[in-house]
């Protein structure tokens, strides 16, 4: 099962490669991981994606409790929660498909951040499926290239994740 | 305030701390560290001859004191030396702050003389590790080192310095700090009190119980409540390879060892079991077997101070998350309060069951009439030479198994060796750090032709600092446990694991400034002990050959059960 984890972690070097280290040495694999300071610069916030049963997830998240830089973490598919992906994605727009692309950039509330006679250049955020819908919907054929941020997570209502 | 360099911070950290010795080995990276330690004679530093010594005999001096052990290493080679020692120490949890060289900061990233990513190398076998930035932060860094290393679940914790952030040119203010927070770093300081409440009515409950406890007793120190708690509720102990010592291994109610080669009553018990006290120990592989089909019978309580290490292996039925001592002292104080007992008439029962077990097999083993001796007969002669009161140090293999079967510790700490990676090559430079802890204690170390040779240059070292250590070499001419495997997995097909053109090793001994004996035959054994503890201020090194055929019993059968054993090379559970 997909979960996204989310860290806070003392804003220091060698922090991030301890994470991910844990992951590589245990065999897990980390889907996607987006990270940066908080508003308080001595702290980060570390989102990732992983795949694994409960009794994996137990695991990876009290071996990233024992981190000594890790202050605290969570579980975000544990409750509800909103998640976010930033894509950037350069598509062919000539002829005809100069408007079909427009269009369907609409239809998934993207913008079009760039424009040349031949290609736009798409911003569009949302949850990892929408964005893999829009990658499917405007076709191979048209893509020519897709960046993505990875999942950026946060609960829903009032629980905080800070210290 | 006081203004000093880094090199000269470090050592008066280490002053500050209350550190008496540490062990290391110089190089271009570290000259300005080791200049401040020649200017000073608080903190000893005791020269090994490879860096890996450094590390296990400051992990020896750890085990058998409970304090920190410290190393001082170069940068480079000598950091990548003391990698085998850090990763022993980091599987046995033992408390450690390594002390690394590292080539100037701005150099670092260029294949420098001498550089290597020690930080990076360490990150999956330290607790935490520190690069030094600027000299101001070094008091804190050391400060909060000594703390991680020490306190939780404890484990070695590096601290790498570039060789500028020493100099002796840059003074800046030092201070050390008297206290250290950190807020992302907070271990358990008690156990769930309700957890603790229903641990004991299981306890109260219980028909056919066990308690196994691991080195997290040692570590934690609670020996004393782990004691009281089996007395007040007559309940059979059996500890790990880690945790020999942790129950006095003379008491009727010590099952033994347990696990792969754990004795026959100790793995019976566990697998007969309605309920087992897991205290400090971490359900191993080889302890549990195949996990799936381990204890069927029995509901789990797990005391551990590392939450990671709970239904880790083992589904625990009531995991409590804390200090063994702080939670034994609490269910030893709510039994002593409480009115009830278990069930007197179930427990002589389980008593007589055990008793049939122990009397089934009870680590016996065949005697060559006028053959080559066996190696439990010489552990079982070095017992009877140091009336079970030596400091036992131990390599990696048969000996090590026969040691931990066949000696009895009465006392915590008085058993040292590598179980969770081990380490061959452990032995004689963790007895160093024994001896220097201890100088008029009985140190022995329990080896083999294989396992010494691994450090074997450190017997110059035991010669410099005179220390009288034993060196009990178990010779059987063969890298025994493999041999012992390749003859029942095998078909006997002993792959590269003899040993031709073994050096003499009483004349190995005697160039190295010690004395060496030999024995060949039983009947000089106990005599040879005897002469070689009679001499207080010498290092002996006993060469002592054994039968190479033997093997080590009882013996789990691979992906079985707890109950199922190899009881000798012909019987089988």
């Amino acid at each position: 099962m997909r979960r996204i984890i989310s860290i806070l972690m003392e804003n220091e070097p060698g922090a991030l490669s301890r994470v991910v280290g844990l992951f590589s040495q245990r065999g897990y694999n980390i889907e996607t991981l987006t990270v940066a300071p908080t508003e308080d610069r001595t702290l980060s916030r570390l989102t990732l994606t992983t795949l694994g049963d409960d009794r994996q997830i137990e695991r990876i998240t009290k071996n990233l409790n024992k981190l000594i830089e890790v202050v605290k973490l969570v579980d975000l598919t544990e409750g509800p929660h909103i998640e976010r992906e930033l894509m950037l994605c350069k598509v062919k727009a000539t002829g005809a498909q100069r408007a079909e692309v427009k269009r369907t950039v609409d239809i998934f509330r993207g913008q079009i951040v760039d424009v040349t006679s031949s290609v736009y250049t798409v911003q569009l955020a949302g949850t990892s499926d929408k964005l893999d819908a829009f990658v499917g919907t405007i076709g191979d054929a048209q893509v020519l290239e897709v960046v993505r941020t990875g999942v950026s997570g946060i609960s829903r209502g009032e629980k905080v994740l800070s210290i | 305030m006081e203004k000093l360099s880094g090199a000269e911070m470090l050592v008066r950290a280490l002053q500050d701390e209350g550190v008496e010795i540490i062990f290391g080995y110089p190089g271009g990276a570290v000259l300005h560290i080791y200049d401040a330690l020649f200017q000073q004679d608080k903190v000893q530093h005791i020269l090994v001859r490879h860096e890996q010594a450094a590390t296990h005999a400051a992990d020896g001096y750890s085990r058998a004191t409970g304090k920190p052990g410290v190393v001082l290493v170069t940068s480079g080679p000598g950091a990548t030396n003391a990698v085998t020692g850090i990763a022993t120490a980091y599987m046995d949890s033992i408390p450690m702050v390594v002390l690394s060289g590292q080539v100037r900061s701005d150099w670092i990233g260029d294949d420098a003389f001498q550089e290597t990513d020690m930080v990076g190398i360490c990150r999956p076998i330290v607790k935490h590790s520190f690069s030094v930035r600027k000299p101001e932060d070094i008091p804190e860094m050391m400060k909060k080192a000594f703390y991680i290393a020490t306190t939780g679940r404890p484990g070695p914790v590096l601290v790498d310095i570039p060789k500028d952030q020493t100099s002796p040119l840059v003074k800046v203010p030092y201070e050390y700090p008297k206290k250290v927070k950190m807020r992302s770093y907070s271990p358990v300081a008690r156990g769930h009190s309700g957890q603790i409440r229903k641990a004991v009515d299981e306890m109260l409950k219980a028909r056919r119980p066990v308690i196994y406890a691991g080195g997290g007793v040692i570590l934690g120190d609670g020996s004393e409540y782990l004691t009281k708690l089996a007395k007040l509720l007559n309940f059979p102990v059996t500890n790990t390879l880690m945790g020999l010592g942790a129950y006095p291994g003379s008491d009727p109610q010590f099952l033994g060892m347990l696990g792969m080669h754990g004795t026959y009553e100790a793995n019976m018990v566990m697998h007969s079991s309605d309920l087992i006290v897991a205290v400090g120990a971490r359900f191993d592989d080889r302890v549990t077997n195949h996990a799936e089909k381990f204890c069927p019978g029995a509901t789990v309580i797990h005391v551990d101070v590392d939450p990671a290490s709970i239904s880790k292996n083992v589904r625990a039925d009531v995991p409590i998350v804390g200090p063994v001592r702080q939670v034994l002292e609490e269910m030893v104080s709510m039994i002593e309060e409480s009115p009830d007992r278990p069930d007197a008439k179930a427990l002589e029962r389980w008593w007589d069951e055990i008793k049939g077990w122990r009397e089934y097999h009870g680590l016996r083993y065949e005697v060559n009439d006028g053959g080559p001796m066996k190696p439990q007969q010489v552990v079982q002669a070095l017992y009877k030479a140091t009336k079970g009161d030596a400091y036992v140090t131990s390599d990696v293999g048969q000996h090590q198994m026969f040691a931990a079967q066949f000696y009895k510790f009465d006392q915590p700490r008085r058993w040292i060796n590598s179980g969770g990676l081990g380490t061959m090559g452990f032995g004689l430079p963790s007895a160093i750090g024994v001896q220097f802890a201890f100088p008029d204690a009985m140190v022995a170390c329990v080896t083999g032709e294989g396992s010494i040779q691994m450090n074997i240059q450190e017997l110059s070292t035991c010669l410099q600092y005179g220390l009288p250590i034993k060196v009990i070499n178990i010779n059987n001419q063969a890298l025994g446990m493999v041999r012992q495997w390749q003859d029942m997995q095998y078909g006997g097909r002993h792959s590269q694991s003899y040993m031709d053109s073994l050096p003499d090793f009483v004349r190995l001994a005697e160039s190295y400034g010690h004395v060496g004996i030999r024995v060949d035959r039983i009947e000089d054994l106990d005599e040879a002990m005897e002469k070689a503890f009679s001499l207080k201020d010498r290092l002996v090194f006993m060469d002592i050959y054994v039968d190479p055929s033997e093997h080590v019993y009882p013996m789990h059968i691979a992906d079985g059960s707890m109950r199922d054993m190899w009881l000798s090379k012909t019987e089988r559970t």
